[in-house]
C-alpha cells in the first residue's frame, strides 16, 4: 500500500480535486460502537468522511444493506462488530464474518474492488484501534479512488 | 422481629463487580439499594484490569453495561467517595451512618463533559492507571465512570479557579462541605474487595528500587489499550519493548515470611493471561512464568494452561526464585533460582511480580464499626455452610473480602449475599421500591411527521469546534422538522423541561437530539419524551461529539459538514420511526429445582424462605447428594449432620413439594411460563429452572488396579471406609488426578487436592505413625484450603511430585501393592509398599446433562457441564432467560462453593419471581405473516431459541415461523436471513435503515427529500 500522500499528488497533478471519500461504517452497539466513542473521549483524532450507522448487532448488518449503500454511491463500506468470542448475542459476529466474505466476492462481480468493503473487529476497551482503522480504511478507499457508482454518474 | 419494624432496603458497602451485582439484583427483586463506594465512582478492580481469564474477553466491555445499569437504576441510589461511621440495630432494621466526602462539585450540575480537566493546569498521577499515567487535580477515575461527575482532589489543587471559570454548569464549589447521611435499611452486604500485596516488602524483588520490576496490577495497565503507553507493551526505564518478561508467582502469598501463609487463588491464572496478551501485543515478547504449583483449577482453566504453553510457547520455570539484581547499565534484570536441585541465573527485560491478595486496608475499621468477626488473616470470617455470611447477623458478605476469589465466585456469592439479604425482610418486599409513572401516551398513527431537533453545545465541547447554529439551521431545512433549537447542555435538567414544552407547544410527535452517545444519554432523553406523552422509541439521536467533534478537532469546516449530515441521517430515520411497546409476560411464581444434593436442596429451602413455592425433583430415593459421601471437611464441620438437618427444614417448610425418583421428562415454556412433565407422570407449571443435578466421581478404568485389587479404591470410597474404621494399615499412597488433567479430561477436578488432604489428616489423626505418601503433579490447595497442605507436611505426610508424562506404575506382590514413581526432583525412581492405594480420581459430569439440556435449549460444554451465558460475569444464567446454574453442574467445587452458587441462583431466580409481569425487549424480531412461508432458514440463526416454524392457525396447510418474544433479545442476525423479507427488527427496520443509508450518502444534495 502506498502512502497517503500520493494519490492527492496526482489530483493535483491533473487539476481536478478529487472529491471527499464517502465512507458508511456500520458499528455493533456493544463493542465497535463503544469502542469509536471510546475514541472520542481519547480526543483520538481520524480524518472526517466517515458517517456511523448503529446496529444493535454487526450480524444485523443485512448484505442487502452493504449493496444498496455502494448503489447510492458509498466509495467504502466498514462493517465494525465485536472480537470473536466477544459477542453480546453470543455469536452474531461469526454470521458477519462469513456474510462479509461472500459479499466481498459478490462485489467484485459488480465492478467493485473488493478493498472497498472492510470487515474489523473493534472492542469497546479499542479507541486507538478504531482510529487506526478508519485512518487505513480512509487511505484504501483514496488510493482506489471514487466509486464505479459515482464515476458512471458523472 | 414484627414485620412493621423490618425494613425493605439493603445497604452494600463496595461497589466494584460483587456490589454491583448484588445491588442490581436487589433492586430487581423488589428492594430498595444504597450502594456505597469509597471511591468518586464505582468498579472496583475489575475496571482496571485489561482482560479476563479464560475467554481473554475485555473487561471493561463486558463490565460496562452493568455499569450503566447500576447508574442508572431508579431503585439503587449510589453513595459514592463515602464511608461507614456508624451501624446501629440489628438484622432486618439497621440505622446506618455514612459520610460522604465533598466532590468539590454539584454532582448534580456536574454533566461530565470534561472540560473543567482539560484546562486544568495541575497534573498527578492517576491511581487508577496504577501512577502510570497522569490526571488532572479535577478527575474522574476512568473515562467509562459511573456516575461520570468530576471531584476535585483537594490534596493537588491550587485553587486557581480556572475550572469553575470554564465550566459553563456552573458546577464547581469549591467550599463543598463533607455529608453526613442517616440510612435504615434492613440488610447490609460487604464486598469491599480486597487490596495487593506490597511488593516493597519483598526487598529480594528489587520492587521500587529496579524500574523494570513492576507488579502485575500494574502490568494491567500497561497492557491496556487506555494505559499509559496505550496497549504497548513498554518497559518503564527506557520505552523499549523488552523480549523477555518473567513474572514471579507468589508474591505475599504462600509465604510465612511476610505473614501471608494462604494462596491468592488468582494469580496463577492472570500472569498466565498477562503472558498470553503480551504475547498476543508483539510476536518478539518471550514470557517465563517462575512458579510453585501452577493453580489452574477452574473451570477449562487447565486447557488455557495448555493452550498457553503449546501455542503461545509460554515457558513454565517450577521454582521459586530467590533473587533479582540490575545490571546499572542496561536496567537488565538477573534472576537466582534453583531448578531441579540446580541453581540457575537468567536475565530478563522486565520482571512482572505476581502480588498476592490482602484483606482490604479497611478491614478492622469496618470489622470494629459493624462488629463482625475477621479470620486469621484479616479477611471476613465464614464457615463452609454459611459461606456468605459473617458472624453478626443480618450482615452478608461476598467476593474477596471473605477470600481470595475470581471474578465468576465473586459475581455468584454476590448474588448469594443478595438471597440471603433479601431473605432477611422478605415479607418487606417492595415496600420501598418506587415505580415510575407516566402520563398516557398520545397516539401519533395516521399523523405525518413533526420532528424536534436539539442540537446541544455541550458547553465548548461540541461548539468549540462544530458550528453549532449552522447545524440548527441546516436541521430547520429537513423534511417534517418543524423545530430545531441549540442547547448548551441537553442533558441538563432545564432542558428536559424545554424539550416536553416544545413536544407540547409545536405538536412534536418524533425528537431528535444531536450531542453525544446514545449509550450513555439516549435513557434520559426517552424518559423526558414519555413524560411529555410521547412513546420512548420516537427518539433519535445524532452523536456529533463523541464520534464528531472530539474526533475531528482541528477541521472545523469537516465537523460541521458531518453532524449536519449526521443530524440528516437521523432525522430521515426518525421520520419512519414507531411507536414500540414491551410486551408484558406473566410470570407464575413458583420454581423448580432439578437435583437434591446440597445444591438443590439450599436453593429450594432459601426460595421457600421468601415465600415462594418450590418443586424439587430428586432421581434418587433421598436427598443429599454427593455431601455426605464426604464423611470429613477439613474444617472440622460435619457434612452428614449438615445435610440431615437441611432434610428436616425442608419437610418441615410447607412451601416445598419433594419428588424423588423421578426426572424431568419434557419441560416446554419460557420464562415466567414454564411446563413439566415428570417420568412419574406429574405436571407442574413454574416460572424458573434451577439446574442443580450435581456431578459423579469418576470410577477408574483399570488404572492403577483399580476393580483388580480390593485395597486401590477412589477417594470417596476410601473416606467410606474410614468413617466406619475399616481402613487399617500403616502405609497409605494417594495418586491425584485420576482421570483429571488427561488428553480426554483435560481440566483440574479442582476439590481432589484437598479432599486428599482431608484423608490423610484423618489418617494421621488416628495414627500418627501411619507412613502417608501423595504422589501428585500440583497440589491445588488454593485459599484458606493451602493450611491444610502445610498441616499435612507438617505431620510427616510426604509428598512426591511425578512428571505428566510419567505416571507412577502399581503392581501388586504377594498380595502387597507396590507402586514405583519417578521422583521429579531427583530424576530417581521411589519404591512404596502400601497397604492401601487411594486414587483422587476426578469429577465426572451427570449424564442427566444431555438430556436436559434440549429441553431448555442450554448448551454444554464438550465435557458435560452445563454452560453459562458468560463464564465471567453471568455464572449463574443461561441465554435462555428464566433457566438458572448451580454447584456441581457447572464445574467441580467445593460445599461451600456450592452453597454460593445455590444461594447464588435463587437470587438470579426472584429477579423473575417477584414480578407479576416481565417487561420483554422492545426491540424484537417481527414476523409479517403474510409474507413468510415457514422454509425456517431463519431458526437456526437464533442463538436464543426465539424463532420456531409452527403451523399456521388460519391455514391448516401453511407454515409459519414464530417469534417468542419472552426470549428475543434484538440482536436482529436473524434478519438477513429471511429469503423473502418476512422478517424485521422492530426499531431498526430495513426501511428505517435505508433511510440512513441514504441519507448519508446525499453529501451535496441536503434539500432534496429522503426516498423510501
Amino acid at each position: 500500500m502506498s502512502s497517503e500522500a500520493q494519490p492527492q499528488t496526482t489530483a493535483h497533478a491533473t487539476g481536478v480535486k478529487e472529491p471527499d471519500p464517502k465512507i458508511l461504517v456500520f458499528c455493533c452497539n456493544w463493542c465497535s460502537y463503544a469502542g469509536a466513542d471510546l475514541a472520542g473521549v481519547s480526543r483520538l483524532q481520524m480524518p472526517p468522511y466517515f458517517r456511523t450507522i448503529r446496529v444493535m448487532c454487526s450480524a444485523r448488518v443485512d448484505p442487502e444493506f452493504v449493496l444498496r449503500a455502494f448503489q447510492r454511491g458509498a466509495d467504502g463500506v466498514l462493517v465494525a462488530g465485536c472480537h470473536p468470542a466477544d459477542c453480546h448475542y453470543i455469536g452474531g459476529n461469526y454470521r458477519t464474518r462469513r456474510r462479509i466474505a461472500l459479499l466481498k466476492m459478490l462485489i467484485q462481480q459488480f465492478g467493485f474492488d473488493p478493498d472497498r468493503l472492510r470487515l474489523e473487529w473493534v472492542s469497546a476497551g479499542e479507541g486507538e484501534k478504531f482510529q487506526k482503522t478508519i485512518i487505513e480504511f480512509t487511505n484504501t478507499i483514496k488510493e482506489l479512488g471514487p466509486s464505479p457508482m459515482a464515476r458512471g454518474d458523472e | 422481629m414484627a414485620t412493621s419494624d423490618k425494613v425493605g432496603a439493603v445497604m452494600v458497602v463496595g461497589g466494584g463487580i460483587s456490589g454491583m451485582q448484588s445491588a442490581l439484583d436487589l433492586a430487581d427483586s423488589g428492594y430498595k439499594v444504597y450502594l456505597v463506594e469509597k471511591q468518586p465512582s464505582i468498579g472496583g478492580t475489575m475496571a482496571q484490569l485489561d482482560k479476563t481469564f479464560p475467554t481473554n474477553d475485555c473487561a471493561m466491555c463486558i463490565m460496562a453495561p452493568k455499569l450503566v445499569a447500576t447508574g442508572r437504576h431508579h431503585n439503587i441510589d449510589l453513595i459514592t467517595n463515602a464511608e461507614i461511621a456508624i451501624v446501629d440495630g440489628q438484622a432486618g432494621n439497621f440505622t446506618v451512618t455514612v459520610k460522604q466526602h465533598a466532590f468539590r462539585v454539584d454532582t448534580k450540575k456536574c454533566t461530565g463533559c470534561g472540560s473543567c480537566a482539560q484546562k486544568c493546569p495541575i497534573e498527578t498521577t492517576n491511581e487508577y492507571d496504577e501512577n502510570t499515567k497522569m490526571r488532572k487535580a479535577i478527575y474522574v477515575r476512568y473515562p467509562q465512570a459511573v456516575p461520570l461527575v468530576y471531584a476535585i482532589d483537594a490534596d493537588k489543587c491550587i485553587g486557581c479557579g480556572i475550572c469553575a471559570e470554564e465550566c459553563k454548569a456552573k458546577a464547581v464549589e469549591y467550599d463543598q462541605k463533607e455529608k453526613v447521611l442517616e440510612v435504615k435499611v434492613g440488610s447490609i452486604i460487604l464486598s469491599p474487595g480486597f487490596d495487593e500485596f506490597n511488593p516493597r516488602l519483598k526487598t529480594e524483588y528489587g520492587y521500587g528500587v529496579c524500574k523494570n520490576v513492576v507488579s502485575s496490577i500494574e502490568f494491567e495497565r500497561l497492557l491496556s489499550a487506555t494505559g499509559p503507553y496505550m496497549g504497548t507493551v513498554l518497559r518503564p526505564s527506557d520505552g523499549d519493548i523488552p523480549e523477555k518478561i518473567a513474572f514471579i508467582q507468589c508474591v505475599g502469598s504462600r509465604d510465612e515470611h511476610c505473614g501471608n501463609e494462604y494462596c491468592s487463588s488468582v494469580c496463577c491464572m492472570y500472569s498466565m493471561k498477562q503472558a498470553v496478551i503480551a504475547k498476543e501485543h508483539g510476536g518478539n515478547i518471550k514470557p517465563s512464568i517462575f512458579f510453585m504449583d501452577m493453580r489452574a483449577f477452574g473451570k477449562e482453566f487447565d486447557e488455557y494452561y495448555n493452550r498457553a504453553q503449546n501455542e503461545y510457547g509460554i515457558k513454565f520455570v517450577r521454582s521459586r526464585v530467590a533473587a533479582v539484581s540490575e545490571d546499572p547499565k542496561t536496567k537488565n534484570l538477573t534472576l537466582k533460582y534453583v531448578e531441579k536441585g540446580e541453581p540457575k541465573e537468567e536475565e530478563f527485560q522486565m520482571v512482572v511480580l505476581a502480588v498476592g491478595l490482602r484483606p482490604p486496608a479497611d478491614a478492622e475499621n469496618l470489622s470494629r464499626i459493624m462488629k463482625f468477626r475477621l479470620n486469621d488473616d484479616g479477611f471476613a470470617q465464614t464457615t463452609t455452610f454459611t459461606p456468605v455470611e459473617t458472624s453478626r447477623p443480618g450482615i452478608f458478605v461476598s467476593g474477596a473480602f471473605s477470600a481470595p476469589k475470581d471474578i465468576p465466585m465473586t459475581v455468584a456469592e454476590a448474588s448469594g449475599a443478595a438471597a440471603k439479604a433479601g431473605t432477611e425482610i422478605a415479607t418487606v418486599r417492595g415496600t420501598l421500591v418506587t415505580k415510575k409513572e407516566y402520563p398516557k401516551e398520545m397516539s401519533v398513527e395516521g399523523q405525518e411527521p413533526r420532528i424536534g431537533v436539539f442540537v446541544c453545545d455541550c458547553g465548548i465541547n461540541i461548539a468549540g469546534v462544530v458550528k453549532v447554529s449552522e447545524v440548527v439551521e441546516y436541521a430547520k431545512t429537513l423534511p417534517n422538522v418543524v423545530y430545531a433549537a441549540e442547547n448548551l447542555y441537553t442533558c441538563s435538567q432545564d432542558t428536559q423541561e424545554k424539550i416536553k414544552e416544545k413536544i407540547k407547544e409545536f405538536k412534536l410527535n418524533r425528537v431528535v437530539v444531536a450531542s453525544c452517545t446514545p449509550r450513555t444519554h439516549e435513557p434520559l432523553f426517552q424518559n423526558t419524551i414519555r413524560e411529555a406523552g410521547l412513546n420512548a422509541y420516537l427518539f433519535e439521536m445524532a452523536n456529533i461529539r463523541d464520534q464528531c467533534s472530539w474526533i475531528h478537532m482541528h477541521e472545523p469546516k469537516a465537523a460541521t459538514k458531518k453532524s449536519k449530515d449526521l443530524v440528516r441521517m437521523a432525522v430521515a430515520k426518525s421520520r419512519l420511526l414507531e411507536p414500540l411497546q414491551n410486551l408484558e409476560i406473566n410470570v407464575n411464581p413458583q420454581a423448580l429445582v432439578i437435583g437434591g444434593g446440597v445444591t438443590g436442596m439450599t436453593s429450594a429451602l432459601e426460595l421457600a424462605k421468601q415465600g415462594f413455592k418450590v418443586h424439587l425433583v430428586e432421581k434418587e430415593k433421598v436427598l443429599g447428594g454427593n455431601t455426605p459421601k464426604l464423611h470429613y471437611l477439613p474444617t472440622g464441620e460435619d457434612p452428614v449432620a449438615f445435610v440431615k438437618e437441611l432434610d428436616k427444614e425442608i419437610s418441615a417448610n410447607k412451601n416445598i413439594t419433594v419428588y424423588t425418583g423421578t426426572t424431568a421428562k419434557a419441560i416446554d415454556g419460557y420464562v415466567g411460563n414454564f411446563k413439566t412433565t415428570l417420568a412419574s407422570g406429574e405436571q407442574i407449571d413454574h416460572g424458573v429452572v434451577i439446574l442443580a443435578i450435581g456431578a459423579q466421581e469418576y470410577k477408574p478404568e483399570g488404572e492403577y488396579l483399580y476393580g483388580k485389587n480390593k485395597n486401590v479404591m477412589t477417594l470417596l470410597e476410601f473416606k467410606e471406609k474410614l468413617s466406619k474404621n475399616e481402613a487399617k494399615g500403616n502405609e497409605y499412597v494417594f495418586i491425584q488426578c485420576v482421570g483429571s488433567r488427561e488428553d480426554k479430561h483435560p481440566n483440574c477436578s479442582r476439590v481432589c487436592c484437598t479432599g486428599t488432604m482431608t484423608a490423610a489428616l484423618e489418617i494421621k489423626k488416628k495414627d500418627p505413625n501411619a507412613k502417608v505418601f501423595v504422589l501428585y503433579r500440583d497440589i491445588r490447595t488454593y485459599g484458606f484450603r493451602e493450611k491444610f497442605y502445610k498441616e499435612a507436611s507438617s505431620k510427616g505426610v510426604t509428598f512426591i511430585r511425578f512428571e505428566d508424562k510419567e505416571k507412577p506404575k502399581v503392581e501388586e506382590k504377594n498380595g502387597k501393592l507396590e507402586v514405583t514413581v519417578k521422583d521429579e526432583d531427583t530424576g530417581k525412581d521411589i519404591f512404596l509398599k502400601t497397604d492401601y492405594l487411594v486414587l483422587a480420581s476426578g469429577t465426572r459430569p451427570q449424564h442427566d446433562a444431555e438430556a436436559l439440556a434440549p429441553m431448555l435449549k442450554v448448551p454444554i460444554t464438550k465435557e458435560g457441564f452445563f454452560l453459562e451465558a458468560h463464564m465471567k460475569l453471568r455464572p449463574l444464567d443461561f441465554a435462555t432467560e428464566g433457566v438458572y446454574l448451580a454447584g456441581l453442574a457447572h464445574g467441580p467445587k467445593f460445599v461451600d462453593e456450592s452453597i454460593a452458587q445455590a444461594l447464588g441462583a435463587v437470587s438470579r431466580a426472584t429477579t423473575v419471581l417477584s414480578k407479576k409481569t416481565l417487561e420483554a425487549e422492545g426491540i424484537v424480531a417481527e414476523i409479517e405473516e403474510k409474507l413468510c412461508d415457514g422454509c425456517g432458514i431463519c431458526v437456526p440463526t437464533c442463538e436464543y431459541k426465539a424463532l420456531e416454524v409452527v403451523k399456521d392457525k388460519k391455514d391448516a396447510e401453511k407454515k409459519l415461523v414464530e417469534v417468542n418474544v419472552g426470549l428475543c433479545k434484538g440482536c436482529g442476525a436473524c434478519v438477513g436471513t429471511c429469503p423473502s423479507g418476512a422478517l424485521t427488527q422492530k426499531g431498526y427496520k430495513d426501511s428505517q435503515i435505508y433511510a440512513m443509508i441514504d441519507a448519508a450518502l446525499e453529501y451535496d444534495k441536503p434539500k432534496q427529500e429522503v426516498k423510501q
